[in-house]
């Protein structure tokens, strides 16, 4: 047997220096874990800041002797690889396993086993933790604000048609996926925008959206047996004249009278609110600000000095000035300008302001994709006789916008964690709502478990955005 | 010049100025019909509101524009703060997510993931009313090492009071000075003999002894005032002496700096991930030691990559203060754009006044970093 030294391991005595380092790191892992699940101190006999640091000392011996180089176990290797580098090392994973250790039994007690979602009342929650009741009660108003609880079949059903709308693209045949951009950046938006314009808010409105529905689905439908030379133009003009036949010829007055089509009841959009209208205000901003952003920053590289400098303008003072200021703008100043008759819905003038806000952003991680294209680009573009339009549509921006698809997934993201910030002009999604349920008399003292649960759904909702777009970059590499 | 050059341009121009004209003509009409005149006269008229926490004196008798001072000290102590304990953490948590220890990489990547995706007014919300509410109240605080106070009605530490202040300050400006002589003579040195000097250890001496010759023959003398614990009434307590930081600003700055820390941990580690292992190996192959290395070889390098992105992550961050106003922290938002604004009316003057400020303030910013990045660029053969 080898002298053994237990300053400088080495393989000859790999086992005693294996067992001792790991009894001792297993020891006060064990020590801690005791401590801090069943509040058991076995080593309370020794005098008080000794007890304290006794398992962080024990645990940094213990890995400091199954640091051995080379030991022909894997898994020891592997550990001394990733956590056990060197002293320095070892003392910080083994703070970062009692860290975790000790913060384990308080959060999953506040979380799961101490809370509450049983009942329907406050009395439920006597516990020390969580009181999940709060979020059931409230959890329709955090969903859908102040929109009535009869008609928010009315946001489900919207959301869930729009969902598969946007699904399309999936199962698209061949013959239609040269159509799916187009679709994606003109159709979808415009559908989106009339179904939550005219079927959320309801009210008279809504009769129109009825009937370009039914205009829709039998052009729709004779549009099958006509021959193809002609559909461009069927499809323009035939929607449009059934539309307005229905309206205002066949069925207006009768369908009413009879009663057999009544109106959804209006809802304004004060009272849109929760979840869902951050998810409406964060989709129409999405969809304005990126063809905003697409001609703001074109318009920065222009030739035409007053467009140029128009666009830049433009960017700069968007850019320049924070959400917040805007959106007072937005609220108290926009009105000044506008005649005295002429209102604007709140909703309205907020996507509005935040499209115009985020575009110029987009405007600048474009830019940064228009720059990085090399000139031979657009030599080669211009010199196969294509104009402005075609060259910018077919050869440079599905170039510049594969490059800049992570800066603008992050404008996104910032888009949709800045909604919130419409609580400044009174509109309450479900950030808003949760301080609005925070003052309730009855339900005062919840605060916490209204942001965590505000918290984990953003993060859910943020985080998922991330991985996409990271997997779009990836799809969309190529090499250059 | 053709039409098909100038048309385009002059129906720009034509929208524009006719957008302007007819906001500016109903703009008018509105004010007529109110009976506002605009101008900035107001700025110097009484403003008759209180202010809870201000830098410099203020109550009702001040002007507008003190008001809007106040405001905009506010803004830029909270941005500053914000700013400092954003630079450590991120500078940590970069480096700690470059580290090749597991466990350390993935806190570090979890603490990142985690805070960037969560909204930073529902942070803000979360430390102000979940967070610090649960603190106890003045009566029942343990003080921590003695002399900090942690209270729900706020943070208070210790104050240093000062005799002859300005002799302490100047002693530093002048450590500073001789320090930044002492560099330009130490590159010379360096350049012509190639001779080092240890210029840090020589400033961090400077930077010592100076202030505290000012303390044994300039006069100085500072005391420390404790916090006091105070009656107000048979429940209400309070402190007295010392500062007291309003729990608005920890927890706007706290939520600033967690926030912004993410971003800056990204560009710290992009930045050294940037420098090329070449660089380093070639460094190391020409004898410099590993210290040498960084700080000759990889530093200077991997700064020119971090430091354009981290000043627009410290613009982000004093832009993001403005939503103070969510918590009613008085910042340059809440205090001129909101108290101000309802008290007078005006709202074109004192929002446009409220843009223009953090206009400037970036537009000098990005002016500023173009001069830096046309400085530091590599200059290519």
């Amino acid at each position: 047997m080898n002298k053994l030294n237990f300053l400088q391991t080495d393989k000859n005595n790999l086992n005693t220096y294996l067992y001792t380092g790991v009894i001792l790191v297993v020891l006060s892992i064990f020590i801690v874990f005791l401590n801090s699940f069943f509040n058991k101190d076995i080593i309370s006999f020794l005098p008080g800041s000794i007890s304290f640091f006794l398992p962080l000392i024990l645990g940094f011996i213990g890995l400091h002797l199954i640091r051995i180089d080379y030991s022909s176990l894997k898994l020891l290797d592997s550990i001394n690889k990733n956590i056990n580098t060197n002293n320095f090392n070892a003392f910080l994973s083994l703070l970062i396993v009692f860290a975790v250790i000790k913060s384990l039994p308080p959060l999953l007690s506040w979380f799961i086993f101490d809370a509450n979602i049983a009942g329907d009342s406050k009395d439920v929650c006597t516990g020390s933790g969580a009181c999940w009741t709060y979020i059931k009660i409230w959890f329709n108003r955090f969903m859908y604000g102040m929109y009535p609880n009869a008609e928010q079949w009315r946001i489900n059903l919207s959301f869930i048609a729009l969902a598969f709308l946007g699904t399309i693209g999936f199962f698209a045949t061949e013959k239609f996926k040269k159509y799916l951009t187009l679709y994606y950046v003109v159709v979808y938006p415009v559908i989106a925008f009339f179904f939550i314009f005219f079927f959320i808010s309801g009210g008279p409105i809504f009769f129109d959206f009825s009937y370009g529905i039914i205009a829709a689905v039998i052009s729709v439908i004779i549009g099958f047996f006509i021959p193809s030379k002609f559909k461009m133009y069927y499809f323009i003009i035939v929607p449009i004249t059934l539309y307005i036949l229905l309206k205002y010829v066949f069925f207006y007055e009768e369908l009413i009278e009879l009663g057999k089509l009544e109106a959804l009841e209006w809802v304004e959009t004060g009272a849109w609110g929760g979840l869902s209208l951050t998810f409406i205000v964060s989709f129409f901003c999405l969809i304005f600000c990126f063809p905003i952003g697409l001609f703001l920053s074109l318009g920065r590289r222009s030739d035409f000095p007053i467009i140029k400098y128009f666009s830049i303008g433009m960017i700069e003072f968007w850019r320049g000035v924070p959400l917040i200021t805007v959106l007072f703008m937005s609220s108290v100043m926009f009105p000044m300008f506008l005649p005295e008759d002429m209102f604007i819905d709140k909703l309205v003038r907020v996507i509005i302001a935040i499209s115009l806000f985020e575009a110029a952003y987009v405007a600048e991680v474009i830019r940064g994709g228009l720059q990085a294209l090399p000139r031979g680009q657009y030599d080669a573009a211009k010199s196969l006789g294509m104009g402005y339009w075609k060259m910018h549509i077919l050869v440079i921006l599905p170039q510049a916008l594969k490059l800049v698809i992570p800066g603008i997934a992050n404008t996104f993201l910032a888009l949709v964690k800045d909604t919130p910030l419409i609580f400044v002009v009174g509109l309450l999604e479900i950030v808003g709502m949760l301080n609005l349920a925070k003052t309730n008399p009855e339900w005062l003292g919840f605060a916490m478990e209204g942001y965590v649960f505000a918290s984990v759904l953003f993060f859910i909702i943020c985080y998922a955005m991330s991985k996409y777009s990271y997997n779009l970059e990836q799809k969309y590499k190529t090499e250059r | 010049m053709n039409i098909k050059k100038i048309l385009p341009q002059l129906l720009t121009l034509l929208v524009v100025i006719l957008i302007f004209g007819f906001f500016s003509y109903n703009a008018q009409v509105n004010m007529e019909n109110r009976g506002i005149t605009f101008g900035y006269g107001f700025l110097s008229q009484e403003s008759s509101f209180d202010v809870q926490f201000s830098l410099i004196e203020f109550d009702g008798s001040h002007s507008y524009f003190r008001a809007y001072l106040v405001g905009l000290l506010n803004t830029i102590l909270v941005s500053v703060i914000g700013i400092i304990f954003a630079t450590i953490i991120g500078v940590v948590v970069g480096i700690a997510r470059l580290s090749n220890n597991y466990l350390i990489n993935r806190t570090a990547g979890v603490y990142v993931e985690f805070f960037r995706n969560i909204p930073l007014l529902l942070q803000i919300f979360f430390w102000y009313f979940a967070a610090l509410r649960a603190l106890p109240l003045p009566q029942d605080t343990e003080p921590m090492f003695g002399v900090f106070f942690l209270t729900i009605k706020g943070f208070f530490v210790p104050a240093f009071v000062w005799n002859n202040l300005d002799i302490f300050i100047y002693s530093i400006i002048a450590a500073i000075i001789s320090i930044i002589f002492i560099k330009i003579y130490a590159r010379k040195k360096q350049e012509n003999e190639g001779i080092q000097t240890p210029v840090l250890s020589i400033s961090i001496g400077l930077l010592i002894i100076l202030p505290l010759l000012s303390f044994l023959f300039g006069g100085v003398d500072a005391s420390v005032e404790v916090p006091v614990i105070k009656q107000l009434s048979q429940s209400g307590f309070t402190y007295e002496g010392g500062i007291k930081l309003p729990p608005e600003l920890i927890s706007l700055a706290l939520a600033l700096s967690l926030y912004t820390a993410t971003f800056i941990a990204e560009c710290v580690r992009a930045g050294v991930q940037g420098v090329s292992k070449g660089q380093k190996e070639a460094a190391a192959s020409i004898g410099l030691t590993p210290n040498q290395v960084l700080k000759l070889v990889v530093m200077p390098q991997a700064l020119r990559i971090i430091i354009p992105p981290t000043t627009n992550q410290y613009l982000n961050l004093t832009k993001n203060s403005s939503l103070a106003a969510a918590i009613a922290y008085p910042d340059l938002v809440l205090v001129f754009a909101g108290t101000a604004l309802m008290q007078t009316g005006r709202a074109i003057e004192i929002v446009s006044i409220t843009m223009f400020t953090y206009l400037s303030l970036s537009i000098s910013i990005s002016i500023f970093m173009n001069w830096y990045n046309k400085k530091i660029a590599i200059k290519e053969k």
